[in-house]
């Protein structure tokens, strides 16, 4: 099968729905001509026009209020906050205006917006373009979040977003994007609440969020030479949260331990961790773990990986949770 | 007054105005009885502005308007038993009781929301507007703030955007003098809102608010050159806060003297002035301010008799399907 980057993927999922839908429009800034940051947008400017590749001015909040507005009255909007760290000068407009506005008149008016918002972990950036901040959104009501951690997913997700009336954070690991993945040619959708179990297994359920994703796989495959069978589960979508998955695997492994980049005191790990032991703590063998980015701004260029969890702290906590902490391991 | 207006139709205005200073009595008067619970916002003194707009637009054209916004939805066309319902949260009201008094929204008569957050409907409101132009659906989009909104860099951000992109907008500022309890003498860095649009190249004017065919002259040509592709126009309407900031707020920020003085700018005895002297009788204009009444008694009526929303109600909507 062919392989695509998420890059490439989520470029493809973007451009058959500017084809199949007249009513789509993409807003933001440097999405036109120039191809967006990280170049997800190559192409579509020449192909759709700037009358829907709508490269605008430089000011989240206002970028955000007419992705709304024009969204409300017909149209299907996609707008790109550069990096998810300036959601935080648009806030309002996602959380006062769009995650509300079908609930409070009444189911009226619908929003059907995708916020593309790009995590840049792990990227050099510092405090203020590193963060990941999904569980800025997973506490609002009436947002969705799709948080793929492939290109197959990305699409699918990508496609399923497209397709959907309400405001969608779509949250894309810039650090994945240049990583490749069997995607089809024909298309296909990847539904909302559908957790992906990665890898099967029987002694251990790890979940892995977004950029956590890669150190995760690399502790599963090193975690089974020492005889510890993990399962991995890929939420895909925040909101809404597959619990069910997650659950039934936890009953089987009874034991779970999540790993995200993101801040660790009420991240998701933390949601997570807690629907588990409401649901299934007759199952759990050992406390539920988290392995999570620490809760320290980000520091500046090469000194990120400090604050960020990767594979080595994943196999500890899992080899401590198997009761295998003394084994030899280097 | 202008001559093409026949007399019915401005009766009908006046009948508005008079049937939105009851809807606003009426408001005070259920949330100081308790039926209104958290707040709700008067436009007392300001209907001018909401009839002069609504006057001037289409069927078909959109306003989105403020928590101060009772007498715009009910301008436009909003059914005054579903707006009173709804300050009620009652389940027969025009958001199923969800919104209340700052929340409300009639899409069938093109009232797309009013929004209480300060500034925020404004990028939504030419956001509107930009989806009308790329669709070419020649409606004009109105968006009614206070001078308070101005503050905001939301308000700034849209001129801007608005004016670069030509978008069929027209943004009426009703500058009431006051945002909640400070004065525009302590808030606003020049004396004219309207001059703001100049450095961002876009029209504006400056119109008596409590004069409802000035409001309604200005905002005519304002949406003509909008709905022709000419663009937005920034309107500022000088009128007067009568009440309170919301029936919740406590005391009173305003001098004795100047009260007197607003009282002689009411929009209603002015507008029934200019009616007598452009030949309307006095048993026409008591027909209507009497029906206006009855409208609003059966509104409240109506309201009060409405079943509260059943909890899974409100539990919907959350998400669309």
């Amino acid at each position: 099968m062919r392989q695509l980057t998420m890059s490439q993927a989520i470029n493809e999922a973007l451009r058959e729905e500017m084809r199949r839908q007249p009513n789509l429009i993409h807003l933001g800034q440097d999405i036109g001509p120039y191809g967006g940051t990280f170049g997800v947008t190559k192409g579509l400017y020449e192909e759709f026009g700037q009358e829907r590749i709508r490269d605008g001015p430089l000011c989240e909040s206002a970028t955000m209020g007419f992705s709304i507005g024009a969204a409300i009255h017909g149209m299907r909007v996609i707008v790109e906050l550069e990096f998810i760290d300036f959601a935080g000068v648009a806030m309002d407009q996602i959380v006062n205006q769009a995650a509300k506005m079908h609930y409070f008149f009444g189911g009226q008016l619908t929003v059907p917006l995708v916020i593309r918002a790009p995590i840049v972990s792990r990227m050099g950036m510092g405090a203020q373009h590193s963060q990941s901040l999904e569980a800025w959104f997973m506490h609002i009501p009436g947002l969705k979040i799709a948080i793929p951690s492939n290109a197959y997913d990305a699409k699918g997700l990508m496609k399923t977003a497209l397709a959907d009336s309400n405001p969608v954070v779509f949250i894309e690991n810039a650090k994945l994007y240049p990583t490749k993945a069997d995607v089809p040619e024909e298309q296909y959708w990847v539904p909302f609440g559908q957790a992906r179990i990665v890898r099967p297994g029987k002694d251990l359920t790890i979940v892995a969020i977004s950029g956590a994703m890669p150190d995760a796989l690399a502790a599963v495959d090193r975690l089974s030479k020492e005889g510890i069978s993990a399962e991995l589960i890929d939420p895909r979508t925040l909101s809404p949260l597959d619990d069910h998955t997650i659950v039934e695997s936890v009953k089987k492994t009874g034991r779970l331990l999540i790993t995200h980049d993101a801040y660790r005191t009420c991240g998701v790990g933390a949601e997570i961790g807690q629907r588990v032991s409401e649901q299934a703590f007759d199952y759990l063998d050992a406390p539920i773990m988290r392995v999570t980015g620490l809760d320290v701004h980000v520091p500046s260029g090469n000194l990120h990986p400090a604050v960020v969890p990767n594979s080595q702290q994943i196999i500890d906590a899992s080899l401590k949770m198997c009761g295998k902490q003394h084994a030899m391991y280097s | 007054m202008p001559k093409e207006i026949p007399v019915n139709t401005l009766l009908g205005w006046y009948e508005q105005m008079n049937t939105i200073r009851a809807f606003e009595e009426s408001a005070i008067e259920l949330f100081a009885k308790g039926l209104i619970t958290g707040s709700t916002h008067p436009s007392i003194g300001q209907e001018g502005i909401a009839v002069g707009t609504c006057a001037a637009l289409r069927p078909s054209d959109l306003i989105l308007a403020t928590y101060r916004g009772h007498g715009e939805c009910l301008a436009k066309g909003a059914d005054p038993k579903a707006l009173m319902a709804e300050l009620l949260s009652r389940s027969t009201g025009c958001c199923k009781g969800k919104g209340g008094s700052m929340h409300l929204c009639d899409v069938s008569h093109g009232v797309l929301g009013t929004n209480a957050i300060v500034a925020a409907h404004i990028p939504i409101a030419a956001g509107v507007a930009l989806s009308s132009m790329i669709r070419k659906t020649g409606q004009v989009t109105v968006c009614f703030f206070g001078d308070g909104a101005t503050c905001e860099g939301e308000f700034f951000e849209t001129l801007n955007m608005a004016q670069l992109w030509k978008v069929p907008l027209v943004l009426i500022c009703e500058n009431n003098g006051y945002a909640i309890s400070v004065p525009i003498a302590k808030s606003q860095s020049t004396p004219d809102i309207a001059d703001r649009a100049k450095g961002f190249g876009m029209r504006n004017a400056i119109v008596d608010g409590n004069d409802v065919l000035a409001v309604y002259r200005a905002v005519s040509e304002a949406a003509e050159l909008a709905r022709g592709g000419d663009g937005p126009t920034l309107i500022e309407c000088k009128t007067v806060r009568w009440e309170r900031h919301s029936a919740f707020s406590a005391g009173r920020y305003d001098d004795p003297e100047e009260r007197q003085r607003w009282r002689k700018t009411d929009p209603i005895p002015r507008f029934r002035q200019s009616l007598l002297q452009s030949g309307a009788t006095e048993q026409q204009l008591a027909g209507k301010e009497a029906s206006a009444k009855t409208v609003i008694q059966e509104a409240v009526d109506f309201a009060i008799a409405s079943p509260s929303p059943t909890e899974e109600s409100l539990r919907q909507n959350v998400y669309a399907e």
